[in-house]
């Protein structure tokens, strides 16, 4: 009987204890991905944090931002090519070391589940978020080949979402082994799709699974905007 | 990835160059057959000796498509499913999971089809539908070692049948369990029967279920057999490019293998993850050559087994006495209320408290085992109000190689734990209690493992042991009765002074 059903964690692969009560009764269980011992390992993004990249302040030395906005966004900010490309990013947790684990087994193993376990949050904040086509960034046609999938378009589609490819990478480099200043001065490694809609005067979400430095979030919005999009913000499962 | 399909051979997408023809997946095809070895092929020696026994994903093999497939062709390697469907029920090739629940599936890149994945064996690469397995079917490799043993030690007499007996599994390819007690000094006698292998061309494998006991193991092995290549394969390692006639590995990395192994010697056959995951059983089956021996190492086995070899159903071996010559320290049974609620209102049982208090007057280190971590975290504050050095260590604690080597120094006068100390790890001088040892955790082997710390030094071959209870479970005497039992025996043999 499926009322009784144990899961097994998509993590540790213990079993997720069924919470009884008359919602779940009326509605039919509520499925939990991931077990709680396992859940309570991922740093929720908490306020105060980056009005632009939504990395936490509160651990951070106040050295470090001035009125809500990190020192690395006020850099951005300053750049007149990179000025306000990106209006704003919104991550769901932060990239602590368990999270680290679990996008190297999403995405290095190749392990698709994991994008389940975070499809229910992920709905609901695309649910805040007003934009008109979310787009994933995507991967050079090797590694989408040598992966089989692309984490941002799984994560965009367990959570329910129709991601529309509006984007290709042409530079194929792992972005991992690069330093933050290679990175900002990198050459585009984005064009846009020949099959892509149009998109003019359109509010689009761009999704990935990490933001790190940005850059690459800000090489896809530049593009985007270069091409007649009217602003692109981000949605990220976690803030490096 | 897919395959076009010809009459009699498939060729890899990636070559195929401007030939029409359907494509398919592995898993799509009936029957795909290897093709007949041409012996005038010369082959290249060494993808024989990387890929002869093993089971590989092509990201594994450091050797071009073109090359592999040109074996193929030949007869020498083969392509064989990673995950097979039949429309109900899926099956894992390389881990044997058939288990539902540990499958998934996405929209494929590669295969541009919905393509099912095995997540148990997840973490050694994914194995699709769309996944080849490839494997060596070509000449295995020949090795011939004079006389390669060096070893000076000499056995006791109980660890000499043991000896005998395994040489003669290995010579008759027979299936053996060795059970002997903690501190019977297991790996000395396995030297002559994998002489005996290494001397007669035959491959084995000494597969274990703990990264660290792989380490302790190569170098004692490399030791003694200093001209023979030993391949040490572990979550990691870097031996994973070599043919080795001896190799040792945990029982994880057996997945990797394929009709490798003419012997092939699992410790601690009853320790996790062995026993509990049918996944690694599966995996031991599949390493070892169909007529290949078998040999169990073990200081408990399960209760069938026990029974099988009593009633001489079950070929084995028993060393009922340690090296030292002592007989094994029998645990007593202390009734100790309910713990759990006195634990939880913010009190140790007395009886619990006294025993504490007498280690630490008269100084004797000693290990205290909880059921879990929770209950253990819970008590500990209340044991530190004894003495502040006392510490508790579990499985995920990052400090716990810290804490262990804290204990083997005398810096930690006492150490709460979980199971994870049960087996492997020695301390010389030290008593042991279980806290709650009614619980499920504690079954017969646990119990006799946790028994097995004491008393290991041949200076220090005595030691208290305490099961602190609230009623004694079944397997509580069991474990008892075992340890009693072969006292009993060792006795009778005249394996101990005493």
């Amino acid at each position: 009987m499926q009322l009784f059903k144990t899961d097994l964690c998509l993590l540790c692969s213990s079993p997720i204890a069924p919470t009884i009560n008359w919602e779940s009764l009326l509605f039919g269980p509520n499925q939990k991905p991931i077990c709680e011992k396992c859940y309570a390992q991922f740093s929720p993004i908490r306020e105060p944090a980056c009005k632009i990249c939504n990395r936490s302040l509160d651990k951070l030395n106040p050295k470090f931002y001035q009125d809500g906005v990190c020192n690395d966004c006020i850099k951005w900010q300053q750049s007149s090519k990179w000025k306000n490309v990106l209006e704003k990013n919104t991550s769901l947790f932060e990239y602590n070391d368990f999270m680290a684990e679990v996008i190297a087994r999403f995405k290095y193993r190749g392990d698709y589940a994991m994008a389940k376990i975070f499809s229910q949050q992920l709905k609901q904040l695309l649910q805040n978020i007003d934009y008109d086509l979310l787009v994933p960034i995507p991967l050079s046609e090797e590694r989408l080949y040598e992966r089989g999938f692309n984490q941002a378009d799984s994560l965009a589609l367990e959570a329910g979402a129709e991601p529309i490819n509006l984007l290709r990478r042409i530079h194929s480099e792992k972005q991992s082994k690069k330093s933050r200043n290679e990175r900002i001065h990198l050459p585009q490694v984005f064009q846009l799709s020949q099959a892509a809609p149009p998109f003019q005067n359109k509010h689009i979400l761009l999704i990935d699974d990490v933001y790190t430095t940005g850059s690459t979030l800000r090489q896809a919005a530049v593009i985007l905007l270069q091409a007649g999009a009217k602003t692109v913000q981000s949605l990220t499962l976690a803030r490096g | 990835m897919l395959f076009l399909k010809k009459d009699e051979y498939v060729i890899p997408q990636q070559l195929v160059k401007g030939e029409a023809g359907e494509f398919v997946r592995i898993t799509d095809m009936t029957n795909p057959k290897a093709l007949p070895v041409d012996p005038t092929f010369p082959f290249n020696q060494n993808l024989q000796l990387f890929l002869s026994g093993r089971k590989l994903l092509l990201d594994e093999i450091p050797f071009s498509l073109e090359e592999i497939h040109n074996h193929y062709l030949h007869g020498y390697v083969d392509y064989r499913q990673g995950v097979i469907f039949d429309g109900k029920r899926l099956y894992c090739c390389r881990c044997g999971n058939k288990d539902a629940v540990f499958f998934a599936s996405f929209h494929c890149a590669r295969c541009k089809k919905k393509c099912w994945y095995c997540r148990k064996c997840i973490m050694m690469g994914r194995v699709s539908q769309c996944t080849p397995l490839i494997i060596w079917t070509g000449p295995t490799p020949h090795f011939s070692f004079q006389k390669s043993l060096k070893w000076q030690g000499t056995l006791s007499p109980s660890q000499k049948d043991a000896s005998i007996k395994i040489k003669e599994a290995v010579r008759e390819r027979k299936e053996l369990l060795v059970w002997a007690v903690c501190g019977a000094g297991k790996t000395e006698m396995l030297f002559e029967g994998i002489e005996e292998a290494i001397q007669s061309g035959k491959r084995t494998a000494i597969a274990t279920p703990r990264t660290d006991v792989v380490l302790e193991l190569t170098p004692r092995f490399q030791q003694v057999f200093p001209d023979i290549p030993i391949a040490s394969l572990y979550g990691g390692s870097e031996d994973r490019h070599r043919y080795s006639p001896l190799v040792i590995a945990t029982t994880h990395q057996l997945l990797r293998f394929h009709e490798a192994f003419d012997c092939l010697i699992i410790d601690e056959v009853d320790a996790f993850p062995y026993s509990a995951d049918e996944m690694l059983q599966t995996a031991a089956e599949l390493a070892r050559k169909k007529n290949g021996s078998l040999i169990f190492l073990t200081a408990t086995p399960k209760e069938v087994w026990q029974a099988e070899c009593y009633r001489g159903k079950r070929n084995c071996v028993i060393l009922p006495a340690r090296f030292h010559r002592y007989p094994l320290p029998i645990p007593s049974f202390g009734w100790c209320g309910n713990w759990r609620e006195k634990v939880k209102k913010g009190q140790i049982p007395l009886k619990i408290l006294q025993w504490v208090k007498s280690r630490l007057v008269s100084g004797k280190q000693a290990l205290i085992f909880f059921p879990h971590i929770e209950l253990m975290e819970q008590a500990l504050p209340y044991f530190q109000k004894m003495d502040g050095r006392i510490e508790a260590v579990h499985s995920e604690d990052p400090n716990r190689k810290e804490k262990v080597q804290a204990m083997r120094t005398g810096d930690i006068p006492i150490l709460l734990t979980t199971t994870i100390l049960e087996r492997g790890v020695t301390f010389p001088n030290i008593d042991v209690a279980v806290v709650g040892a009614e619980d499920d955790t504690f079954t017969e082997s646990a119990l006799v493992q946790i028994a097995g710390r004491v008393g290991r030094s041949p200076q220090f071959p005595t030691g208290d042991i305490t099961f602190f209870h609230y009623g004694i479970t079944r397997a509580m005497i069991r474990s008892r009765n075992q340890l009693l039992r072969m006292n009993r025996q060792a006795r009778m043999k005249g394996l101990i002074d005493s």
